[in-house]
């Protein structure tokens, strides 16, 4: 629909003045958006900016307290998923959700599936009319194949094609580069351009900055439910992007200090787990950030939880400060000084229905305590302690971690390991899928704890963040340390080749 | 977003405070024989073994477990203590060989299920049927009933002329020493953590295998101790005493808001829950329903139970959500 007085094209999909609260909370004020056919529209914003409120205004999951979303100009009210879906909105999600024995084509057609005489299902018309989307799309996957043991990359190629196959005209694509290797984003982008030029709408959502400038046009930022600008992409640059979503001047995102390493803090001795590791040795000294880096399931995360006990291993010697650690006991190890961040804080760093203060509690059970009792007043006054420390942003001690945004989540884990004053400290990636600045926060932390003596053992997959934090950097490779590479000689050239088994230690 | 509206919701536990309050205040008022002292002390002392039974229990399943085996554990305690005093054991000798007994089938339950990484069901399935055979095996179906006066009065007897049996007073103490455990020590804070995230319990230092090996044993000292209970209180040890007692304390601990799949309830709601039961049984007996369809009440209340939490929240929720949408 188009009015004499419009000048451009019409804007498919519009959000105008739209505000949203949860109880007290404001999660949207008075955001407006425009998707016009045929642009990469990016969604940027610190978490708890409101993007996951807006995406499912749109989505038809939320509905807005204030405001109108406009369909082609004519004001919409969405009663649920369905509503948006039959307008012609998709979302895909991090990680889809298929139904693993059925196979690619059965599950875009799910429920509604071409028919022959007597109901029966047409696997034909099926499979072609799943071959005409993957053409439309450009990919090659075989309908026929079974769900089960597709990609992260794959099923969300799925999940577009099953979009395509309801006529969407709006895509909202929410972190989907998230879990994707190097290739399978460009191929992912690939798909996106494709969409784009076939005049589809598309919301991109990720945290990985660059890619915002690699695919989209325009840009919308959001700062704590507020709107903050709409803009093209082109002439701005990352630091202007950074300075709209976090409202000022970012200190140095990797904020390294120069540091004289001291005595050798943790060591670790030709450590062994049969069939996950093989004859690991390294040492990491007081002051020293050591990156660990590596493919996923090059045994870097294996060989942390066994130092830290929470698998045994074969053969082999962990020593912490002149302790010889207890094989598979973490409580040792943590006596010795040791703390572990762990990768997964949802599963293994956190109880999410404990409140942030017994989280935090939960390490100083033996230290918290008054004649055998739990000494409430020191709990408290040890959580508050590190969570104002780490700037955690909560409305009560008393409440519950999953309240809080994944950076909060992830500073709390923080504040839990710190509060036992650890001596050498591993973090598990330390900063995946928290927002720039939390990811800013948490680099200038690990360097302060450095700084003050503190061993920093770090792994991550996000190689700039090795690059930037670590003085020096462990490679693994199948299993093996495949290279130990000095920060002065650290590119990702140097680490990727030792971490895909190219170059010898 | 919804929670900090759930915390103001009504807990589970104070409701099923008020529902006993309301259900002893209806029966004194319109069930006949109910308000007597005499009828009082056989609720009591009917509840006790449930309730003793119940503490360590509300334990384990906050630690995520459970324990079916504790009934047959009792009937065993009760057979061996029958089976030493025909032997002529004196019985200040018998009680501490039937307690010792009951650790080592809690430590069995405890090392099947942290050792061999069994799941508790399963395990505890197997060692009721096995722990009643050996109980049958040692007493077969004599009943041995001519123990001590002194012991069998301080069982049965009560408390001056009140109508609280004289053994309240060593349940209360360690009802309190339980409610401070769970409560107030590391150990509890540690069963809680381990009941609602194990792996994020482990990741925390705490040695999970330990703590429940633990629980498992006690809550075997504890079903020794009711099976001995028993026998005195009813003056006869047989082979198949207590029989069915498990589904009860299952029936009360999850009644009393004590979550099913761990990390969640207070023992004031757990005893609560005891004593509702408890009190619904006595109000059926004295209206004449049998014994078998108070089994068929209890099972049904077990699975209302089991509902009951999870309908709350959802209410809460639901409640919530409306307030906000």
């Amino acid at each position: 629909m188009t009015h004499p007085s419009d000048p451009g094209p019409a804007p498919v999909l519009a959000l105008k003045d739209i505000s949203k609260s949860f109880g007290a909370v404001r999660a949207l004020r008075d955001v407006s958006l425009e998707l016009f056919p045929g642009e990469v529209h990016a969604l940027a914003g610190e978490n708890g900016a409101g993007k996951s409120t807006l995406i499912k205004t749109l989505a038809g999951v939320h509905r807005p307290d204030a405001g109108q979303v406009l369909l082609d100009g004519t004001p919409v009210v969405f009663h649920g998923p369905g509503d948006a879906r039959d307008a012609g909105i998709a979302v895909i999600y991090q990680e889809p959700t298929l139904f693993p024995d059925l196979s690619i084509a059965e599950n875009i057609f799910m429920g509604r599936q071409p028919r022959r005489a007597l109901g029966r299902i047409d696997h034909k018309a099926t499979h072609s009319a799943t071959a005409a989307l993957m053409r439309r799309l450009g990919v090659e996957l075989d309908p026929d194949r079974p769900a089960r043991g597709l990609s992260i990359a794959d099923q969300q190629i799925v999940e577009i094609a099953k979009a395509l196959s309801f006529d969407a005209r709006v895509l909202i694509m929410d972190e989907p580069t998230a879990a994707l290797t190097g290739s399978e984003v460009a191929r992912l982008f690939g798909v996106v351009r494709t969409l784009r030029e076939q005049g589809a709408a598309v919301l991109f959502i990720s945290h990985r900055l660059e890619e915002i400038f690699q695919i989209c046009q325009r840009v919308t930022t959001l700062r704590d439910g507020a709107w903050i600008a709409s803009e093209p992409v082109e002439g701005m640059t990352e630091d202007d992007l950074v300075r709209r979503m976090v409202g000022r001047d970012l200190d140095e995102l990797y904020p390294k200090q120069d540091v004289t390493a001291g005595e050798v803090a943790l060591s670790v001795r030709r450590l062994t787990r049969e069939g996950v590791f093989t004859d690991v040795s390294f040492e990491v000294r007081h002051g020293e950030i050591v990156g660990l880096a590596g493919l996923v399931g090059a045994g870097r995360t294996e060989v942390a939880r066994a130092v830290f006990g929470i698998d045994r291993w074969d053969a082999g010697e962990v020593e912490v400060d002149g302790t010889i650690l207890t094989n598979g006991a973490p409580s040792t190890a943590m006596a010795a000084g040791l703390a572990l961040v762990p990768e997964d804080r949802r599963a293994q760093g956190l109880v999410m229905d404990m409140s942030i203060e017994r989280n935090i509690g939960l390490t100083g059970l033996r230290t918290t305590v008054r004649a055998g009792f739990m000494d409430r007043g020191a709990e408290r006054s040890r959580s508050l302690d590190w969570a104002v420390k780490l700037q955690v942003k909560y409305a009560r001690i008393a409440d519950t971690v999953n309240t809080l945004s994944g950076g909060n989540q992830q500073k709390v884990v923080l504040a839990k390991w710190l509060a036992t004053g650890p001596r050498v400290l591993i973090v598990d990636e330390p900063t995946r899928g928290i927002d720039v600045g939390t990811k800013a926060e948490v680099h200038r932390l690990l360097s302060e704890l450095a700084a003050d003596g503190v061993a920093v053992l770090m792994i991550s997959s996000d190689l700039p963040e090795i690059l930037g934090m670590a003085d020096r950097v462990l490679v693994m490779h199948e299993g093996r340390l495949a290279a130990e590479i000095p920060r002065s000689e650290a590119t990702e050239e140097t680490v990727m080749a030792a971490a895909t088994g190219r170059a010898a230690a | 977003m919804a929670d900090f509206s759930l915390s103001r919701a009504v807990r589970w536990d104070t409701v099923v405070g008020v529902l006993l309050i309301v259900v002893l205040l209806l029966s004194f008022g319109t069930v006949d024989g109910f308000g007597n002292a005499l009828n009082l002390s056989f609720l009591i002392g009917n509840t006790l073994p449930i309730a003793l039974i119940a503490l360590p229990m509300t334990l384990l399943v906050v630690s995520g477990e459970i324990d079916l085996s504790v009934a047959s554990t009792a009937g065993l305690s009760g057979a061996v203590m029958g089976a030493l005093w025909n032997e002529g054991l004196t019985i200040e000798a018998i009680i501490p060989i039937c307690l010792l007994l009951g650790v080592v089938c809690g430590l069995v339950n405890g090392l099947l299920v942290t050792r061999l990484g069994l799941p508790s069901l399963a395990v505890t399935i197997g060692t009721l049927a096995a722990y009643r055979g050996i109980a049958q095996i040692v007493l077969g179906s004599d009943a041995v009933t001519d123990f001590p006066t002194q012991y069998l009065d301080f069982a049965a007897g009560r408390i001056g002329d009140s109508f609280l049996p004289q053994a309240v007073l060593p349940f209360v103490v360690l009802l309190a020493i339980a409610v401070v455990v769970l409560h107030a020590t590391p150990f509890g804070r540690a069963t809680f953590a381990i009941g609602a995230n194990e792996e994020a319990a482990r990741f925390a230092g705490i040695r999970v295998k330990r703590q429940k090996l633990i629980l498992f044993t006690v809550t075997g000292l504890m079903a020794s101790l009711t099976g001995i209970f028993w026998a005195l209180h009813y003056a006869s040890a047989r082979y198949d005493n207590a029989t069915g007692l498990e589904l009860s304390v299952i029936a009360a601990v999850l009644l009393g808001g004590i979550d099913f799949d761990g990390g969640k309830g207070t023992l004031g709601g757990a005893i609560a829950g005891v004593f509702l039961l408890g009190a619904l049984q006595n109000v059926m007996s004295l209206q004449d329903v049998s014994a078998q369809s108070q089994i068929v009440v209890t099972g049904v209340l077990l699975v209302l139970s089991v509902l009951g939490p999870r309908v709350a929240r959802q209410v809460a929720l639901a409640r919530a959500s409306q307030r906000l949408t």
